[in-house]
């Protein structure tokens, strides 16, 4: 466990975003958030820039698709205290005709490439990325791959029947 | 006699201080004893192929002793692991840049078939880019599987006609593939 306790953190983050944080969890003693997108880097900057926090390290960010919710797509950031050795996970969700971000590439070099993964594989537009195009695909593909609106085979696909493989 | 076994020669005419024969035998003979592969090797198959060419399995047997990492002197294209459609275009230059005559072998299921990744980033076998002439099964294939492999492609290249390479039906096939 780190030096801060999660009631502690959840308290110096209450005392700035009082109304903006909902969908407080504790999955696996991580704690977990959700906000919204206008607050994001203004939360993102006051846990990296926080003297007590310190929130230096950006672990990840990724993405996720809901189909059935009202705001399918939501991108999550996960950060970690080295100082304090505590780590958090916030959420963002976002609609599915207005998938855009804005860039944590203001507060960290190392999301350049999280956020061209992301958009890559769930096409959330990170709006003032320096350099927005896929990173691990064709760059001709069309589609994002991630998002679960495609069936997992080609239902009319006859090239790997068990006949041919006598199965 | 020595143990040493040496290699038949072809069939031809034999007299005192002369053997003749035609000259595509020769050149069959003399391409399939001394192919140089050049090894695509992108996953487990790779790791197979290193056991090939070590001691124990030693490829060099087959006269397959200098492994080009260049296109510039090699024979044999052997394309051993996943092919990815990003590494598709890769792995066509490197063919492209082969001189004929060349042959190709997708080494295991994923060069040949895209094998267990059905999946959108995966290239479903390597002759949709380009002319494959064998493909070794398995998932990895054994070191005994990628040298009968490399037997089949010696027994092609030693029966193989001179003039192959100009036959409308070559060409018809590059130009399947979009090559020339």
């Amino acid at each position: 466990m780190g030096k801060i306790t999660n009631e502690e953190l959840l308290t110096s983050i209450k005392a700035k975003f009082e109304a903006d944080v909902t969908e407080v969890s504790e999955p696996f003693g991580l704690l977990t958030f959700e906000i919204s997108r206008e607050k994001i880097i203004e939360l993102l900057t006051f846990l990296k820039t926080d003297p007590k926090l310190q929130f230096i390290y950006l672990t990840d960010i990724t993405a996720i698709h809901y189909p059935e919710r009202e705001k399918p797509i939501g991108v999550i950031y996960h950060l970690h205290s080295l100082v304090n050795n505590v780590r958090v996970c916030i959420k963002v969700f976002v609609a599915d005709g207005d998938v855009h971000m804005p860039t944590a590439t203001v507060l960290w070099n190392g999301a350049n490439w999280m956020e061209r993964e992301t958009y890559d594989f769930f096409g959330v537009v990170f709006d003032g990325h320096p350099d927005l195009r896929r990173i691990l695909n064709v760059d001709d593909m069309t589609v994002f791959p991630m998002r679960k609106e495609y069936p997992l085979e080609d239902p009319n696909r006859v090239d790997k029947r068990d006949y041919f493989f006598g199965r | 006699m020595s143990d040493i076994q040496i290699v038949d020669a072809p069939p031809g005419v034999e007299g005192a201080g002369f053997f003749a024969t035609s000259i595509d035998k020769v050149m069959g003979l003399a391409r399939s004893y001394s192919l140089w592969p050049l090894p695509f090797a992108t996953s487990c198959c790779g790791i197979e192929f290193m056991a090939t060419m070590s001691p124990h399995y030693d490829l060099a047997r087959f006269g397959a002793e200098r492994l080009s990492f260049s296109p510039r002197q090699a024979d044999l294209l052997m394309v051993m692991g996943t092919i990815s459609k990003k590494m598709g275009p890769v792995l066509r230059q490197v063919y492209l840049q082969m001189a004929e005559p060349r042959w190709v072998l997708a080494m295991g299921a994923c060069a040949s078939s895209g094998g267990i990744f059905d999946t959108y980033s995966v290239l479903q076998g390597i002759d949709e880019i380009i002319p494959v002439d064998v493909y070794i099964p398995g998932c990895p294939p054994r070191p005994e599987a990628v040298i009968d492999g490399f037997m089949q492609i010696q027994k092609l290249v030693q029966t193989e006609s001179l003039r192959r390479r100009d036959t409308p039906e070559y060409q018809k096939l590059l130009a399947s593939y979009g090559i020339q």
